[in-house]
Parts: structure tokens; C-alpha cells; sequence
């Protein structure tokens, strides 16, 4: 069989159910492709050969004496390093957590562990997901695989690397304001924010709790919907998790793969392009949109007004909701604790020289913005009002989608910039998730796909957005745009990415 | 801090004479819910430290909340017999500070949007009269987690080496009950202070929402007060006074701060605005270390946690299940039975209430109930030094022993001897009548015979009382009633002696 | 209009307790008035009339029953804990009242 790494989680999945491999071979293959990339790619933390192994070891097993398991059950994945994993350190990209084991599984992880999915091992971040390039990891850059000096997007930069250099078939990321989406878009591989609620938030490094959502990262839509349908439902332990069951994503992506999208509306937002878009990324949109048509699809602009407030309404709840959720890193239960060099030692100084040294330099930005959001006097002004852009937001999405069934935009206004070039200026950083920080203020679902490289031969993203608890759609158009796609490309994008040396 | 430091005080009486204190006063209520109020750890009090906890009530990374339905019943219950409206919406909000024992270094509490809101309490005070404290709010938080402070001469925190930490505690459900100013107490404002949070334990109980033990801190009071000149001058500076742990620490320790205020204001200083600290050891209090920062909570909606929404349905269906207070069965129970203020007051005091109301249940008249409980049995529980409930009696057989005099079968002096003999463990009120042959003579024959031996002993007394002078009478009875040892129906021996004379 | 001086960073650093450096004061303090001019704009759309949303999606009375779960194993948590005795965790002083 041609090599595994290249499968997508799919075809694994059908050679496993079809007894072709076994998912040893599957989970070896791919930790020898880490072992083989991994020094220049960096994508992964923490590689769990052995548990990996073994949980392979049990699905073959369990496979040959008859039992019936799930589809994914035997293909490897990834988790970001911001998911909870018994036993397994956990880092959310920050050294103030080095060496911390979590007592107890996520329940996404505990969902993936039922269905017997051998976890590879944990991928790298920006710290406390909260970048867009994952240099702010306390544990050095991931590189972008199509070109190792470029950054990989953020802040789930080692899962959507992971997954573009075939280290891992699926991985999981999480999404506050673009953190699966954008580095979707710049590594050339696909990234799902479900709808706000659709994936149990148990066991999430909380960084922005109103804004977050776990979700999958994959080559293919096909594949994320796998991997979305494992993953979501409702969770009593979180309760802010939909009551629902999960819609019925794989068929929506199985037939969007026929390519037919008569009757299908499709909205262009006007506010996310444009101006700050660089050309190639602007090219790639159009001609997508030209291809949708020739599915059928109607094309129509709308109009989103208070888009262009998103970004500060953004950066003001994100940084005040993540200042508190963070305090609870202090020396005092978990994790490191650093005592004042001079002076007495007492609790609040211990704390204060933990975090002084445990957290970097965007992490202490934002608390301290967070900090001062929320503090009195100034509530109103920043945090107050920013909820109340986030109504405006959430009542701009829902006029657009009385005239259209899905939004699309670019993904990211630009390809994959070099390492270093956005570190001195945090508000240009922050512009890279302009189009995809809408859907987290209003909780709706968001799906990037790779759909061309630009001029600079970097790869460019497409985003859908749906309604609330319309997730299908997402499926159903990516799934449609992919294949039109691959049939003028002659084969996935990833084929047209550089080799990487083999170590 | 120290406690040696001179502090002038005004005599209490004449501070309260020269100015009007306001009381408030912040009731923190351990609810008796099986689990905390956002995870689903077990409580249980006394267990080995740190045993009790989940990744939530930890304060882990990655753990989320979620919200214990009885908790949120219980706090309704309290908001209904605080006399409140009940929120149609509420939210929950972080109040962030940092402290070891707050392991998320916030507390989920509710801020702006209270489950319960305006609502009153009345209040009885010692002499019977009922005083109506305001009620502000009552929300709902959790509790945070116990220091134990190591090291330092005191084992206090001044001076400490350092602390160990048990969240066991760590999210248990609280309902904080906040008074609005409590004004017009005048000289009783320590009374009306003790009087409320007494009533609220009572209610407490009544409601089956907490054990509500002062003495295991499962109700914790802050006590604030302010003086000013007059009642209607504007609202004094107040202090805020914690660490009040019992009832009796509650009304010294408004008593001290009326005395320590006054004497700020007459030496025409100015009150500080500050959280004290009470000492039960010395009867004062003292000024808690300033926390620059302590007031900027930086309150902000709970966004892991969705609005309470009680339907006005469920709202009404807990106000059917509510107990009747403490308070009203006693005036009810009151009217009922007919008995003066002084009188329901000496029975409640005495801890009779519930053992009278057994023995009328048990067929005794309340007169009667209450002349046994209050008379014989308890001069028999003091001299045995008992509790009246100790005593080897039940109310059941109070009652069987009233229906014996009811019936004529035993008269009172019988049968105080009859419960001498019952206390003394002979029996049941009629196995001890029998026992002791301690039944009223019912047969004329028997008295008949006595009367005529006396009568034939004293002619000259038969001459008199025919002849119209009754007065000898009381001493016929009298020799009859000891020749018959007292088993005879005074009236009974009247009459016959009547007839018999002629 | 944004008052972040160098000293109020340094308040809000404070009560955020994180140690800065001078340096990292400095420069901390003028990206932040950066990004704080940019956000404020917020407050200029944000008129009355407008009702906040403080979660995206509208549900409510999410309750879970009153029955215990195992508890964590308390050696599994004073593993991870900096320091601990008796299974307690064991933090430096804390000054500052009784809580």
C-alpha cells in the first residue's frame, strides 16, 4: 500500500474496517514520519509513543474478534497542547504549566479514547492560544511546512502543521477568534469552528469561555466531518453545551461531494475584503466564488456593517474574559511556582513572580488589557460596550442570512508571513484574524478549506460561515468547493507542497 | 492589631442616649445540599482534607461549573420566607480577587442580579414585641476553601510561616441574606441584631435547608454599624464587623462598637470605613489589615454558566411546600390555646412548646398541659437537673394522667403521687394507680361508713351544721378525707355529709 | 482618551499580580495605549438603546441533580501540587485579615 502518511483519515479508516493494515502500522507509520520531520516542522510537544501503540494494539484486537467499533477507530490523532489529557502533560503552550500531568481526560479526549482513536501525541501553540502564529509558545516556533521559515498560523500552529507535513491524519484545535481556521488557511489544510456549544468545552484550557470551541483539523472536509460528528454533542458537565444531537455533518459532506449547489445562496461580505487583503488571497476568492457559481450557487453581496467593530469588540471581551480565567495560574496548587528573589515571601509575592515568570509577553498584554477592561470605572466603556457590539454583530449575521444560506470570505488577508515580522506590533498581529473573529462574537459556525496558493506559492483559505446550529451547510458547500477544486488542481493541494527532509 | 492598645469607649447606655445607631447585618447560610454548588463533590463534614474535591471546585485548569438544582430550590425557599420577590431571570458573575483558599481566584456569586430581592423579616424580641428588619437580597455563591495558618507565636497569620490549604470546603452552596439598614432599633439595636439572625437559623431549620449550626459555621454573620446624632440625620460612617460567631458575640459585639464609635465622634474624629476583626476573648474588636485593592472585584457576567430562569410555575409549587415559621405556629398556637403573652413567652423560654402541644394532642386541656409542664415537671427536671425533654415522662402520658383527674378518677393530690410514681420508673400513669392503690373511692358505702364514724365521733359539730353554721363542714371533710387516705371526692363527701345531717 | 499611563499599568499589573520589569513596564505600557485607542471606539457604537449579549447563544436553567460523583484521588492531586504536606497544599504566608 502506497504510504500511509499520505491517506487521508478516510481511506485509513476503510483500509482498517477492510482488515488491508492494521492500526499499528497506521500509528507506527506516522510516529516514524514524526521521529522523520518533526526537528524542523516541530509541530508536536509531546509524542506518546508507547500509549499510542498500545491503544493500537487493543483496536486490532478488539477489530479481529469481531467487535463492532467506530469508523475512526484505529486512525491516530493529535491533540492541540490547550485539551486536558489524563496523564499525558499538558503545557497550553505555557511555561507556567512545564511539567504539569492533568488528574483527569477532557471529555472530547474521553470521547476520542472510547472510539479508540491512538492519540500521537500533543501539538504546540501559541501560549494560552492566544496569537496567530504560534511564536508566543514558551516552547519555541512550529514552521510551516510549505516553507520553514514562515510561521503556521495560530494559535493552532502545531496541530495544522501536524496535519499538513502527514505527521497525523486528524488532529484537534480550538477556535476563539480564527485559532483552527486561519492556520487552516495558511498551511493548506481544513479547520472547523463549530457551532458555539456543539463541542463540550469540559476539559478546554479556557481562554475566552464565550468565545471558544474545539474543533477538527484535517486535509479534507470529508474527514473533519468525521472527526466533528466523534466530537460533538451535548455534555452535561459543560453547561453551556447544546442540547442537541450533532446534525448529520458526513452526509452533508458526502453529498456536497457530488457537486451540486442548485438553490444554494451564497453572501460575500462586503466588510471581509478588500483593502488589506493581499492580491493573490483576493484572486483565489474570486475564482472560488466562480466556481460555486458553476455548481449552481447563487452569489450575492451583503452587507455586515458593524464587521469593522468586531476586532475591538473582540479584543476587549477575549482579553477580560482570559484575565480572569487565568488567575488561576499562581504557584499555589499546580504548576511552577517562582518565589521573589528579595524581600519577604508571602503568598501574593509568590504569585506575582510565578506569573511575572510563567507567562510571556502577549499573555501579560492581554490580562493586563483584561484587567483593566473589567475594573472599576472603566467597565462600561470597554467591556460593557463590547458586548453590546457583539449584539450588533450577532443582528448583522442575521439579517445576511435572510439573503444567504452560507457567508463566505477569505479565510486570512494574507499568506503565511515570515517568522519575527508581526512580533513588534501586536495590532498588526492582531489584524490576521479580522474575517474570522466574527463568528466567535456571534457563536456561529466556521469552516476554512484550502483553495490555492497565492502568487508568493502560499497556500490560501476560504471561509464558509453558517447559521447557528446549521453546521451542515458548512459541510455541504466546503465539501462542493473541494471538489471542484482537486478536479482543477488534479489531486489535493498538498500534493503541491515542498517535500520536507526527511531527518 | 495588638489588643493591649488603649481604646476609649463611651458607657453603652449613655452613647445610645446621645446617638442613633444603624445596623446591618450580612448572613452567610451553609446549605445541607448533598453535593457543592457547582460540582458534584459529596459534602460531608470532617473529611480528610482535599478528599472532597473535583476537578471544578480544584479551581483545575480545563474544569467548568455547572449548577445544583437543590440549591437553587433552597435558595428560593429562603427568598419566599424572606418574604422576597423571586428573580425572573438572574445571572451568575465572577468576583474576581486572589486568595490561596479561592482556588479559581474568583468566587461565582451573583452581583447585580440577585435570586431574591425585597423582601422582610419580623423579628421578636424578648419582650413580645415584633420588629420588621428589611431584607435587601438573598444570592447565591459558593464557599471558598480553609487555611490553617502554621508557624508564628499566636498560630495567626501575623507572624505566620506559612499556610496549609484544604479545599474540601471549596464550593459548598451558600445563600447570602443582606439586610437593608436597619434603622429605629435605637437602645435595643444589639437585641434586634441577635433576635434576626436567631430567627433566621430557626427558619432555617423549619425550611430544611441547612443543619444551620452557628458553632460548625454553617451561619455566619457580619455585623455593621454606624451612629449618627439623630434618626434623621444622614447615615454615619460604618464599620463592618466579622468573625461574630455566636448569638450572645453578636449583640456584645454592637454593644462594643456603639461604645468605641461614640467615643471616636465625641473626641471629633471621624469613623474609619473598615472590616473588623470581633475577639470573643476580650469582648472588642479591632481594626483588619486596609486591603488597598480589595474593592475592585471586577464583577462581570459568569460566562460559563447560563441565566437562572425560575418559571413563576416552579416558583409557586416551592411556596406550597414551605413549613409553616416558627414564628407564626407560636402566635398561632398561642391563640389556640388562650395563654398571655408572659405565659406562651415562659413556655418557649422553658423549651416546653412542643411538649404541651403533644399533650393535648394526648386528650389534655392547654390550662392543664401547661400547669404540669410549667409546675410539677419542672421542679422535678430542676432538682434532677434535667432538661425538661429528659425527664422519664412523655407528653403522652402527661396526658393520660390528666385524663385521670378529668374523669374523677384521681384527684390532683393523688395525682401528683401518681407522677412521683410514674418519674420514679413504677409504670405507666394507671399501672402506678393501681400499683399504689390510688383511686378515688367511688362508692358512696365506703364514705358513707367513714362519715357516720366521724360524725358519731363529734356530736356536738352534727348539732351546728343543723343548725345552720356550715363552717364545721371543711373539718368533717377534712377527717374523711384522711380516714379515707384522701381517695375521696371532696364534693362527693360534702354532699353526703349533707344529706346525712340533714 | 485612554488613561493607561505607565502607573496605571503598573496598578493593573498589580492587581493582576504579575511582576514586571521596568523594561517590560515601558514598553507593556505604550503598546497598550496603542491597542487601547484602537478598542475604544467600541463605546461610540455602543449606544443604550443596545441590549448586551454576554452569551452567544440563548439558553437558560441548565441544572444538574444533587448526587455525588467520586472525588478526585487526593495523591494523584498533591502530586502536581509545589509543595504540599499532609495532604494539604502547602502556600507561603499570606498576610492580609481573615477572610
Amino acid at each position: 500500500m502506497s504510504d500511509l502518511t499520505r491517506q487521508s483519515a478516510a481511506q485509513l479508516a476503510a483500509h482498517l474496517a477492510a482488515g488491508e493494515v492494521s492500526s499499528v502500522e497506521v500509528t507506527q507509520a506516522h510516529l516514524d514520519r514524526i521521529a522523520a520531520v518533526d526537528t524542523d516542522v516541530h509541530a508536536f510537544l509531546h509524542v506518546s509513543t508507547e500509549s499510542a501503540l498500545a491503544t493500537a494494539r487493543d483496536i486490532d484486537a478488539r477489530r479481529a474478534a469481531g467487535e463492532d467499533l467506530h469508523p475512526l477507530a484505529g486512525v491516530p490523532i493529535a491533540v492541540k497542547d490547550v485539551v486536558v489529557t489524563k496523564g499525558l502533560p499538558t503545557t497550553a503552550g505555557s511555561k507556567i504549566l512545564e511539567g504539569w500531568i492533568p488528574p483527569y481526560d477532557a471529555t472530547l479526549v474521553e470521547k476520542i479514547k472510547a472510539a479508540g482513536l491512538p492519540i500521537l501525541g500533543k501539538t504546540n501553540m501559541d501560549e494560552f492560544a492566544m496569537g496567530s502564529s504560534t511564536e508566543h509558545s514558551a516552547y519555541g516556533n512550529t514552521r510551516n511546512p510549505w516553507d520553514l521559515d514562515r510561521i503556521p498560523g495560530g494559535s493552532g500552529g502545531g496541530s495544522a502543521a501536524a496535519v499538513a507535513a502527514f505527521e497525523a491524519p486528524l488532529a484537534i484545535g480550538t477556535d476563539t477568534g480564527g485559532s483552527i481556521r486561519q492556520p487552516g488557511a495558511v498551511t493548506g489544510t481544513v479547520g472547523v469552528k463549530p457551532t458555539y456549544g456543539g463541542v463540550s468545552r469540559y476539559g478546554l484550557i479556557a481562554m475566552a469561555s464565550s468565545l471558544d470551541q474545539a474543533g477538527p483539523v484535517t486535509r479534507t472536509v470529508l474527514d473533519s466531518a468525521l472527526l466533528h460528528e466523534l466530537i460533538g454533542g451535548h455534555d452535561p458537565r459543560d453547561s453551556t453545551s447544546l442540547n442537541e444531537p450533532v446534525p448529520t455533518l458526513v452526509d452533508a459532506a458526502r453529498q456536497g461531494a457530488l457537486g451540486d449547489l442548485t438553490g444554494v445562496r451564497v453572501g460575500v461580505v462586503k466588510e471581509l475584503s478588500g483593502e488589506g487583503y493581499q492580491a493573490g488571497v483576493s484572486a483565489r476568492f474570486e475564482e472560488s466564488l466562480e466556481l460555486l457559481k458553476s455548481a449552481g450557487a447563487e452569489v450575492v453581496e451583503v452587507s455586515c456593517p458593524h464587521f469593522v467593530n468586531a476586532l475591538a469588540a473582540y479584543y476587549l471581551i477575549m482579553p477580560a474574559e482570559a484575565s480572569s480565567n487565568l488567575a488561576k495560574f499562581d504557584g499555589m496548587r499546580f504548576g511552577l511556582r517562582v518565589e521573589p528573589t528579595e524581600g519577604p515571601v508571602t503568598a501574593e509575592r509568590v504569585m506575582s513572580a510565578t506569573r511575572g515568570a510563567g507567562f510571556g509577553d502577549e499573555v501579560k498584554r492581554r490580562v493586563i488589557l483584561g484587567t483593566y477592561a473589567l475594573s472599576a470605572g472603566y467597565y462600561d466603556a470597554y467591556y460593557g460596550s463590547a458586548q453590546k457590539v457583539r449584539t450588533l454583530i450577532q443582528r448583522d449575521f442575521a439579517a445576511a442570512f435572510e439573503k444567504a444560506d452560507v457567508l463566505v470570505s477569505p479565510t486570512a488577508p494574507t499568506t503565511a508571513f515570515k517568522f519575527g515580522e508581526k512580533l513588534d506590533d501586536p495590532l498588526a498581529m492582531y489584524l490576521n484574524d479580522v474575517a474570522t473573529i466574527p463568528a466567535n462574537l456571534a457563536g456561529v459556525p466556521g469552516l476554512s478549506l484550502p483553495n490555492g496558493l497565492s502568487d508568493d506559492g502560499l497556500p490560501v483559505g476560504f471561509q464558509i460561515l453558517a447559521p447557528a446550529r446549521a453546521d451542515e451547510r458548512l459541510y455541504r458547500v466546503g465539501a462542493a468547493l473541494e471538489s471542484a477544486l482537486e478536479n482543477v488542481w488534479g489531486g489535493p493541494i498538498l500534493d503541491q507542497a515542498p517535500e520536507l527532509e526527511i531527518r | 492589631m495588638s489588643h493591649s492598645a488603649h481604646v476609649d469607649l463611651v458607657d453603652y447606655d449613655e452613647a445610645v442616649a446621645r446617638f442613633d445607631p444603624v445596623i446591618g447585618i450580612e448572613v452567610h447560610v451553609e446549605l445541607g445540599t448533598r453535593t457543592k454548588m457547582f460540582c458534584a463533590a459529596e459534602v460531608e463534614f470532617g473529611g480528610a482534607p482535599n478528599t472532597q474535591t473535583t476537578p471544578v471546585s480544584l479551581g483545575l485548569p480545563g474544569a467548568l461549573p455547572v449548577v445544583n438544582g437543590k440549591a437553587v430550590e433552597s435558595a428560593i425557599k429562603i427568598g419566599l420566607a424572606l418574604n422576597c420577590s423571586i428573580a425572573e431571570s438572574c445571572r451568575f458573575a465572577r468576583k474576581n480577587y486572589f486568595y490561596p483558599d479561592v482556588p479559581k481566584n474568583f468566587q461565582t456569586s451573583q452581583y447585580d442580579e440577585p435570586i431574591a430581592f425585597d423582601g422582610y423579616l419580623d423579628v421578636e424580641l424578648d419582650d413580645g414585641s415584633i420588629f420588621r428588619v428589611e431584607i435587601e437580597r438573598a444570592h447565591m455563591e459558593e464557599d471558598a476553601g480553609k487555611n490553617t495558618h502554621v508557624g508564628g507565636s499566636t498560630g495567626r497569620i501575623h507572624g505566620a510561616d506559612h499556610s496549609l490549604v484544604d479545599y474540601n470546603r471549596a464550593g459548598i452552596p451558600l445563600v447570602e441574606i443582606v439586610t437593608r439598614p436597619i434603622e429605629g432599633a435605637g437602645d435595643r439595636a444589639p437585641e434586634v441584631a441577635r433576635a434576626y439572625v436567631q430567627t433566621l437559623r430557626d427558619m432555617f431549620r423549619a425550611l430544611d435547608v441547612s443543619e444551620a449550626r452557628m458553632e460548625r459555621g454553617n451561619v455566619r454573620a457580619d455585623v455593621n454599624l454606624s451612629l449618627r446624632a439623630t434618626p434623621e440625620s444622614p447615615l454615619g460612617t460604618r464599620t463592618e464587623t466579622k468573625n461574630v460567631n455566636s448569638f450572645r458575640s453578636i449583640e456584645r459585639a454592637v454593644r462594643y462598637e456603639v461604645s468605641r464609635q461614640a467615643a471616636v465622634l465625641d473626641a471629633g474624629k471621624t469613623v474609619t470605613q473598615e472590616t473588623r476583626h470581633w475577639h470573643e476573648d476580650t469582648s472588642t474588636t479591632t481594626a483588619g489589615r486596609v486591603k488597598s485593592d480589595a474593592e475592585d472585584y471586577r464583577y462581570f457576567p459568569e460566562p460559563d454558566l447560563v441565566p437562572v430562569e425560575p418559571s413563576r410555575a416552579w416558583v409557586e409549587e416551592i411556596r406550597a411546600t414551605l413549613p409553616e415559621m416558627p414564628a407564626d405556629r407560636r402566635r398561632r398556637l398561642q391563640g389556640d390555646w388562650g395563654f398571655s403573652d408572659p405565659e406562651m413567652r415562659d413556655v418557649v423560654n422553658a423549651g416546653a412548646l412542643e411538649l404541651i402541644e403533644t399533650t393535648i394532642a394526648a386528650g389534655s386541656s392547654p390550662a392543664a398541659a401547661r400547669k404540669w409542664w410549667m409546675g410539677e415537671l419542672a421542679r422535678a427536671a430542676k432538682t434532677t437537673e434535667v432538661e425538661l425533654a429528659d425527664l422519664p415522662v412523655t407528653p403522652e402520658q402527661i396526658g393520660q394522667l390528666q385524663s385521670l383527674v378529668d374523669s374523677g378518677r384521681i384527684n390532683d393530690k393523688m395525682a401528683r403521687q401518681v407522677l412521683e410514681g410514674v418519674l420514679a420508673g413504677e409504670g405507666s400513669p394507671e399501672e402506678v394507680v393501681v400499683a399504689r392503690g390510688l383511686e378515688i373511692v367511688s362508692d358512696d358505702g365506703p364514705l358513707l361508713e367513714a362519715i357516720d364514724t366521724v360524725l358519731a365521733a363529734q356530736p356536738d359539730i352534727v348539732e351546728k351544721i343543723r343548725s345552720g353554721n356550715l363552717g364545721p363542714i371543711g373539718a368533717v371533710i377534712g377527717a374523711v378525707m384522711k380516714a379515707t387516705r384522701g381517695q375521696a371526692d371532696a364534693g362527693r363527701v360534702r354532699e353526703l355529709v349533707v344529706e346525712r345531717i340533714g | 482618551m485612554s488613561t493607561l499611563s505607565r502607573d496605571e499599568v503598573a496598578r493593573v499589573a498589580a492587581l493582576a499580580r504579575i511582576d514586571l520589569t521596568p523594561e517590560e513596564l515601558d514598553r507593556l505600557a505604550g503598546e497598550l495605549v496603542v491597542i487601547v485607542d484602537a478598542i475604544a471606539e467600541v463605546s461610540a457604537v455602543a449606544t443604550p438603546d443596545v441590549p448586551a449579549t454576554s452569551h452567544p447563544l440563548p439558553l437558560s436553567n441548565v441544572f444538574r441533580d444533587d448526587v455525588p460523583v467520586a472525588p478526585l484521588d487526593v495523591d494523584e492531586i498533591m502530586a502536581s501540587a509545589p509543595a504540599s504536606e499532609d495532604g494539604r497544599f502547602l502556600v507561603p504566608q499570606i498576610l492580609g485579615e481573615d477572610s
